[in-house]
């Protein structure tokens, strides 16, 4: 069973091995191991990079395999940001807050505890009560179960609703974006319980863990995102291997199709919408703590509709497709924008990448689909053809 | 032989344009039927109304010895309850292999747990080769359906209405396209279908009709114009002059 699910899946393999292969390379140069090579920055962004490697398979299984075009998936990854960021700012708020009241003659009490901390988080949305959807916030076990379960029943509720009344197409795409859209405003609330616009800081420290450094800190979440990026590459390329896979490829090319012949499309659909949305929560919370920050402008509309984009670019409907597109877009994103890039003097003009990267995004990206549909990942298509030509 | 589709009275107006008018017809349970007619006489409305596609104004479906109405029943459910359907346009899922096209059509369970969760059926690999016997496209399993000529893709998609195993076979201009030698095989396929199960064709060519050799319905502008024996209607004036005589 197994030797077969690896036979019929050579790339599995290979991307597993890829994988391995630079966990261990990047380790080897780390600050943790004491050496120069790769900086801890750099290694946060590295392992912020196989977060969005992560949704962007979920992307891909959602949209290139299943034909759903989401544009709402990086919600769902924003919330698993939240979920665990809620954790995160409490438990080491506490911390501190316990240690601030020590000195105290009177112990104080859990009621003076708690409202210290309050005070703390919400002072600046001008409130110190705690919010009812941070009840859970004390215990690690559910934030993480809110991880995986709030984006999971945001996706089948949303899902149900507009899969059970048939909206496809473009409508769906906007649908989500609509829903996208919703939830960044609600976020952006002062009075919502996330704190507006602030957002959830401070999220690279680990409670308990104050005397591990940032550099080894970090190098555990790169390797947890890698953990994560190669579990959740298994998941899907099993989850699409066999039957399962064909009747999803099968609802892409041909709904209707595939309902005469006996199958609830809306099922299916809701099963891959869902599932998908979990994983790009899992991948959000491994994401956030590398980044340190979550603010509700990372949920933004656009923030989904560059998902879409690095799917396409990749190449949809092959996983190591949409792992090409996110590692390209988002390395070539940040060394455009951190200002790297050389800017261009024409003379009459000067391009400067941080206004232009976009533009040359857009481009890349009309480009894309009008000539290699298949995005990058088409290459391999034509080297194995030639392969298969000159043998 | 009992009845085993019975449509009756049934009415359907696209935009005020009624494309099925008052239509009566009774499919029994082993029956080969020829529906012939005018284009747009309503014989694609017909099998769109029988699969659930399009809901109509008037009248009732009545399905199998339980006769139940087929009104109230969604396309997945009709298609599970024995109604299989080929398209006009030949529609097979061109970026899958022949064995993967018949294999998700075989009468196995249809939930998605059911695929993810549970083994293969262990005697797929011998139903698949006896619809693709049947076909004749053993050789092209592992080819991309994508691949074949537009006479296999009909015959595959009548191979994945076979593979589910169907009481009764919806089959729309089955012979669309193809030549005289496809034409001959594909009557065989049909004829030898409607042995164990029903098989209603909808078709224009006369000769392909003849060679059937089974009862024959003629459609026009919605509604039943005459029925028989392929002498019997084709002696009938009034098919003369709706639609021989053209
Ligand atoms: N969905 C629809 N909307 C509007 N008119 C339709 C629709 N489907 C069929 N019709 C019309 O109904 C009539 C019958 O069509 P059809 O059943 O396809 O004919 P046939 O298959 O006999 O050639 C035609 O005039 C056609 O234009
Ligand atoms: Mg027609």
């Amino acid at each position: 069973m197994q030797h077969t699910f690896m036979a019929k899946n050579p790339s599995v393999l290979w991307f597993l091995l890829g994988l391995s292969l630079f966990t261990v390379f990047v380790t080897i140069f780390s600050e943790a191991v004491g050496s120069t090579g790769v900086s801890t920055s750099f290694l946060k962004t590295l392992g912020k990079t196989l977060c969005l490697c992560l949704v962007a398979i979920a992307m891909d299984v959602v949209w290139g395999y299943c034909g759903i075009l989401s544009l709402g998936h990086f919600a769902f990854f924003g919330i698993g940001g939240y979920a665990i960021g809620m954790w995160l700012m409490y438990e080491r708020t506490k911390n501190i807050v316990v240690g601030s009241l020590e000195n105290n003659i009177l112990p104080p009490t859990p009621e003076e505890v708690e409202a210290a901390i309050g005070t703390q988080i919400f002072g600046v949305v001008g409130s110190s009560e705690f919010p009812l959807i941070w009840a859970a916030s004390h215990s690690l076990t559910l934030q993480l179960l809110a991880v995986v379960i709030v984006p999971g029943m945001l996706a089948l509720a949303f899902g149900w609703l507009a899969f059970r009344s048939r909206v496809t197409g473009v409508y769906l795409s906007i649908l989500t974006q609509a829903m996208t859209l919703a939830l960044s405003l609600y976020l952006f609330q002062n009075d919502t319980g996330l704190r507006g616009n602030n957002g959830l800081s401070g999220l690279q420290n680990i409670p308990g863990l104050e005397a591990v450094s940032q550099a080894t800190l970090s190098l555990w979440f790169f390797w947890a995102s890698a953990l994560a990026l190669g579990a959740g590459y298994v998941f899907f390329a099993w989850m699409l291997s066999g039957k399962f896979g064909s009747v999803i490829r099968a609802i892409r090319d041909n709904e209707a199709r595939i309902r005469f012949l006996g199958y609830n499309v809306e099922n299916y659909k809701l099963l891959i919408f869902t599932v998908t949305a979990m994983i790009a929560g899992i991948a959000g919370a491994l994401y956030y703590p590398q980044a340190g920050i979550i603010n509700p402008a990372e949920i933004a509309p656009i923030a989904s509709i560059y998902l879409a984009v690095w799917v396409a670019i990749g190449g949809r409907g092959r996983l190591y497709g949409a792992v090409i597109g996110a590692v390209f877009v988002s390395l070539m994103s940040s060394w455009f924008t951190g200002g790297s890039a050389p800017d261009i003097n024409l003379g009459f003009y000067l391009v400067k990448w941080t206004d232009w990267w976009l533009v040359l995004l857009g481009l890349t990206f009309v480009g894309v689909t009008f000539f290699f549909p298949k995005g990058v990942g088409g290459l391999f298509d034509l080297i194995s053809n030639y392969r298969e030509k000159h043998q | 032989m009992s009845t085993l589709l019975e449509v009756s009275d049934v009415s359907v107006s696209f935009d005020g344009f009624k494309a099925i008018n008052n239509l009566s017809i009774q499919i029994g349970d082993t029956e080969l039927r020829a529906i012939i007619g005018p284009n747009g006489a309503g014989k694609t409305t017909f099998m769109d109304i029988v699969t659930g596609k399009t809901k109509p104004d008037e009248g009732y479906v009545i399905w199998g010895e339980k006769s139940s109405s087929l009104l109230d029943m969604s396309e997945s459910q009709i298609a599970q309850a024995g109604i299989g359907r080929k398209f006009q346009k030949p529609t097979v899922f061109e970026e899958q292999t022949v064995r993967e096209n018949i294999t998700i059509a075989l009468k196995n369970p249809r939930r998605p747990l059911d695929l993810l969760f549970s083994r293969e059926a262990p005697n797929t690999e011998n139903r698949v080769r006896a619809v693709s016997d049947d076909i004749g496209l053993t050789d092209a399993l592992d080819q991309l359906s994508g691949a074949l000529s537009h006479g296999q893709k009909q015959w595959l998609e009548i191979g994945m209405l076979l593979a589910q195993d169907p009481h009764l076979l919806l089959v729309d201009e089955p012979a669309a396209g193809m030549s005289e030698t496809e034409r001959e095989q594909t009557t065989d396929i049909l004829v030898r279908a409607a042995k164990t199960r029903a098989v209603v064709v909808v078709e224009h060519d006369m000769e392909f009709v003849r060679r059937l050799n089974c009862r024959v319905t003629v459609l026009n502008q919605g509604s039943v114009l005459a029925e028989g024996s392929l002498d019997h209607v084709t002696k009938n004036q009034d098919v003369i002059d709706v639609y021989l005589g053209r």
